[in-house]
């Protein structure tokens, strides 16, 4: 009895910890490869003029998500002509939002005509090693000699809905600060969104 | 004489009628609402232990534990709670989305939709323990300096508990 309730303790332990895991401000992003709407797969390297990446977490039908796709669109032309390109993963499981499966992200791709990479993550393998936990959810990395390095973690801007006139918006300014070679003055905001849909344990 | 009956049916009939409007508007209306309103009406309304939860239509989880908070109100409508619900939805929701799910599910709480255009600023000022997730829930009791905030979902019993425990 003692050691089940060890066992209990221990993995909870495990479980926290994992939950609390993902990059943090100044940590080394790994690479990956995964299949992106085209059949095709994608790794960060495969972009070899980039300086750095706007990974962004999202997903089809969250209403954060769907309200910032038009505002991804803009700062993928805005930046990846500035060497910062967008790179979209779907983190959700596609049996616990059948809405996310890998056709209806290709429909949305297509529909609303997406200028970026739109990958999946079965398993969720990528969004746990980044730690991201909404949509949308963006870490900004810049491309240095020791590796992809983490600038900035959160939301895109300050204005889920896009209405205000005087919002902020971080990730520009974020990417404006590394490409003028300075830090981002802001570095993590909350990531306002929807929670991750996760993967049903035993299914 | 006769002029003291016809003001007196006369008031009957204002009275009935106030009674009718103000039932069916209190079902059916949602306004729009600030953080800065929000602490207003908790900290000076006419109620001891406020319990205020954030939800939104089209977050599943929430919608599954808004009849929780229907109750509550409900069980102990003699006592000094309040229950508001907090909707999260975009305000260009309201009319086409909001009110009319409000219709639909007959809430009897009053029911508001936050007015706030920075969700970096307003998530801090409700809790700086939320992460901005819903549903979330936060119960004030300012006579006995009780702000709980919970970011989870509730059962009915949980929900029962922490009020009985906050009031």
């Amino acid at each position: 009895m003692k050691t089940l309730l060890t066992v209990c303790l221990l993995s909870l332990g495990l479980l926290s910890k994992a939950q609390t895991a993902g990059y943090q401000i100044g940590d080394v992003a790994a690479d990956f490869s995964l299949k992106n709407i085209n059949g095709k797969t994608v790794s960060l390297a495969d972009m070899k003029a980039a300086k750095g990446y706007i990974v962004i977490f999202t997903c089809n039908t969250c209403p954060y998500a769907m309200a910032y796709e038009d505002r991804i669109i803009a700062l993928n032309k805005k930046y990846s002509a500035l060497g910062y390109p967008v790179v979209a993963i779907n983190p959700n499981d596609p049996i616990a939002q059948p809405a996310d499966t890998y056709e209806k992200m290709q429909e949305k791709a297509k529909s609303k005509g997406f200028n970026f990479p739109y990958l999946m993550d079965p398993d969720h393998v990528i969004t746990k090693r980044f730690g991201a936990s909404r949509t949308p959810h963006v870490f900004v990395l810049q491309k240095t000699d020791k590796g992809n390095v983490v600038q900035y973690i959160g939301a895109i801007d300050s204005d889920t809905e896009g209405t205000s006139a005087n919002k902020v918006n971080y990730v520009e300014s974020a990417i404006d600060a590394i490409a003028a070679g300075r830090k981002p003055a802001v570095t993590t905001t909350k990531a306002i969104g929807c929670t991750i849909k996760w993967k049903k344990q035993g299914v | 004489m006769r002029s003291a009956r016809i003001t007196k049916a006369l008031g009957l009939i204002v009275l009935v009628f106030f009674v009718l409007f103000t039932g069916n508007v209190k079902a059916q209306t949602v306004k729009l609402l600030s953080i800065s309103q929000l602490e207003d009406r908790i900290n000076n309304g006419g109620d001891t232990v406020y319990v205020v939860n954030f939800w939104a239509t089209w977050c599943a989880p929430c919608i599954a534990e808004l009849p929780y908070f229907e109750k509550l109100q409900s069980v102990y409508k003699a006592q000094p709670l309040k229950v508001l619900l907090v909707s999260l939805d975009f305000k260009s929701k309201l009319s086409k989305v909001v009110i009319p799910f409000v219709r639909n599910k007959k809430l009897n709480n009053e029911v508001y939709l936050l007015n706030e255009p920075n969700a970096q600023e307003y998530i801090d000022r409700v809790s700086k323990d939320w992460s901005g997730a819903i549903p979330a829930t936060l119960v004030y009791n300012k006579k006995k300096n009780v702000r709980k905030f919970y970011e989870k979902e509730f059962t009915y019993a949980e929900l029962e508990t922490t009020y009985q425990s906050s009031k």
